[in-house]
């Protein structure tokens, strides 16, 4: 056996589309069995089953999803309607778990999209999948209309609770995973994220009450019903429990997604499930744990790591959306995370100050630094700037688009400072030198 | 932020053809009838299909149609990368991810093999059947490094297997989308190593289940 969870305890099981993602081959899974009995137990019953198991949002952010879930109005106003918004708006570089879940095993989605709608009593829900995942989203209309036809969902279904699923697509825009940004995005308009408070539980989806959850944190829940949250909470350290599909990508020798245990350490994830490094573990030189978003870890650090919120706190950066970006000795990591800050800056919204003008700023300082023609005393100027993003903006695109830069430097500021010696040393060179020379 | 403006040269004018409006209606349809302005990006995208790409008159014809004021749809339009705001490729639209982890992987290579097959990026090859662009991570990694093109994931490519790819679309073929080295999707090459449990397939799991766990009252301890 590889890994920690055993094969047993999954609960994708046609993560790799080896079977048939349709409504037959979901039920004969396990998929949509028992719904029916979860729905009679009543909303207190969910809820309070699901903030048991201690499932914390997949999306990133890691808040308690059965909390989250509680934040919904206890009654419905006339006029204003609950929903539920999906975010299945998958962009985070890294990051590739929500689509194997939309295209191999879409009935868990559907079915945890009904618990959990009946939970917050809304009677619709929509689906945002980004505008790329086409073939994705195929499916998943071709799924909702199985569920539809065989009344598993709708007006009159067999579950007792009248219920809407519609799947909206995005068109290529990072920051509409912003769940404030997706609901502008969802009414028609520019995704540029709110002002918060008024929270979506509030004011969100046509100024009514809203939640947005990540379809990972969806797909589980019916899975978790069925066997207990307390078979749920069994994985992981407390605070962190749980399975995770995690996606490991870069410099391993198989990159893959997987469903592991939460706190599986980050060394038995790459060795055991995914061929190892390549050039073998001595050959690492850092891992982004967490998607693009979060702080690299430098290879001493990922000897003792273990893939759960807390631990890569701990260590200055985040679990994100368990997204393993690998990088070995041949990495040039300043240019890796150069092209990082393009990213950023191609997808700022624009709509605050500090993270148009500064993520602009930041890549093309990058840029020069990855050349090495740069000022030494630029490094600390360009933290300066990094600190003046973060957290000055609507969102945490300013926040995200600063770490990767401070984790660069946190660990390998003497290898920036190297390169732009070298430079200087070569070019003889001296303030506003210009690279265009070359 | 990226700066993106309408094409300098218009088509004069926009009709809606029957497919589209049939679907543009069934996206209507999807939201509260006083909210049709959701349906602003799917309509946009049918008219990309339609047409190949979003010119001005079919702004304007979106506009009236969802009763929205014109640049808010200008605005959509310009803000979202998706939308090609003037013609592409007749044969196939190359779209190369180039974010981190896919440039980890050779992302570099594919550019290049763009650059030698296409030309410059975001300009038509001088046959007007080919255009390539790079974009933002589109979410499969773990099958970098990968290309969409013409909608479809085509992953773990090579300079070769990429120059083949667009080579046969040139020609009018139609390429499988999918893994270039024979894998089903994400699973690790040479074969899964979980979800090899036969029991999992069996049906076992879907066997009525008589007591949910956690549904009893707890006993009070005696």
């Amino acid at each position: 056996m590889v890994g920690i969870l055993q094969d047993k305890d999954r609960i994708f099981t046609n993560l790799y589309g080896l079977h048939d993602w349709g409504l037959e081959g979901a039920k004969k899974r396990g998929c949509w069995n028992a719904t029916a009995d979860m729905i009679a137990m009543g909303r207190d019953w969910v809820i309070d089953n699901v903030k048991n198991s201690g499932l914390r949002g997949r999306g990133g952010a890691g808040f308690s999803t059965g909390l989250k879930w509680s934040f919904m109005p206890k009654e419905v106003r006339e006029g204003r309607p609950h929903y539920l918004v999906v975010n299945a708006d998958e962009s985070e570089p890294g990051t590739c778990k929500d689509r194997e879940i939309m295209r191999h095993d879409p009935h868990l989605l559907i079915e945890g999209c009904l618990i959990a709608s009946f939970a917050m009593q809304a009677h619709a829900c929509y689906i945002y999948i980004r505008g790329e995942y086409v073939r994705e989203r195929e499916i998943l209309e071709a799924a909702i209309k199985q569920a539809y036809e065989a009344r598993l969902v709708g007006k009159n279904n067999v579950h007792g609770w009248d219920f809407d699923i519609y799947v909206h697509h995005g068109a290529g825009a990072y920051i509409c995973g912003e769940e404030t940004a997706l609901l502008e995005s969802l009414e028609g308009k520019k995704g540029q994220p709110r002002l918060k408070p008024p929270f979506p539980a509030g004011a969100g989806l046509y100024g009514c009450p809203t939640t947005v959850n990540n379809v990972e944190s969806i797909a589980v829940v019916g899975t978790i019903l069925r066997r207990g949250a307390d078979w749920f909470a069994g994985f992981g350290r407390p605070n962190n429990t749980g399975t995770k599909l995690m996606c490991v990508s870069g410099h391993v020798n198989k990159p893959c997604n997987v469903e592991e245990a939460m706190s599986i350490p980050l060394k038995q994830l790459l060795e055991e499930h995914c061929g190892g490094v390549t050039g073998g573990w001595g050959n690492l030189k850092a891992v982004i744990p967490g998607g693009s978003s979060v702080a690299l870890i430098p290879a001493e650090q990922c000897e003792t790591a273990l893939m759960d919120f807390d631990s890569l706190r701990d260590l200055k950066s985040g679990l994100g959306t368990a997204a393993v970006i690998v990088m070995d000795q041949s990495t040039d990591l300043v240019r890796a995370i150069a092209r990082i800050s393009y990213f950023y800056k191609h997808e700022s919204c624009g709509q605050c100050t500090p993270c148009r003008e500064g993520t602009g700023w930041m890549w093309r300082v990058m840029e020069r630094m990855a050349a090495g023609e740069a000022e030494p005393g630029e490094i600390d100027l360009l933290l300066d700037v990094a600190g003046q993003v973060e957290g000055h903006t609507i969102c945490a695109l300013g926040d995200a688009a600063a770490w990767p830069i401070q984790g660069l430097f946190r660990h390998f500021r003497p290898e920036v400072e190297e390169r732009i010696n070298t430079y200087r040393a070569r070019k003889g060179s001296f303030a506003g030198h210009a690279i265009a020379a070359e | 932020m990226s700066v993106r403006r309408l094409a300098k040269e218009q088509p004069a004018s926009f009709a809606f053809s029957k497919a589209t409006m049939k679907e543009a209606e069934w996206w209507i349809a999807k939201y509260p009838a006083e909210r049709k302005q959701s349906a602003v990006i799917p309509i946009l995208w049918l008219v990309q299909k339609q047409e190949g790409w979003v010119s001005e008159p079919a702004i304007r014809a979106i506009a009236e149609l969802l009763g929205m004021p014109t640049i808010r749809v200008l605005e959509v339009a310009t803000f979202y990368t998706m939308f090609q705001l003037s013609p592409v490729g007749s044969k196939a639209l190359v779209q190369v991810c180039g974010t981190t982890p896919c440039m980890l992987r050779g992302a570099g290579d594919l550019i290049q093999v763009c650059k030698d097959k296409i030309g410059p990026k975001q300009a038509l090859s001088a046959d007007g059947k080919l255009f390539w662009e790079e974009v933002e991570c589109l979410g499969a990694c773990c099958n970098a490094p990968m290309a969409a093109i013409n909608d479809y994931y085509f992953e773990d490519l090579t300079a070769e297997t990429l120059s083949q790819i667009i080579d046969d679309f040139a020609a009018g073929k139609s390429p499988k989308p999918g893994s270039y080295i024979g894998r089903v999707a994400s699973e690790p090459e040479g074969g899964p190593m979980t979800l090899t449990d036969p029991s999992l397939y069996d049906g076992s799991a879907a066997k009525k289940i008589k007591v949910l766990p956690n549904s009893q009252p707890r006993k009070e301890p005696a």
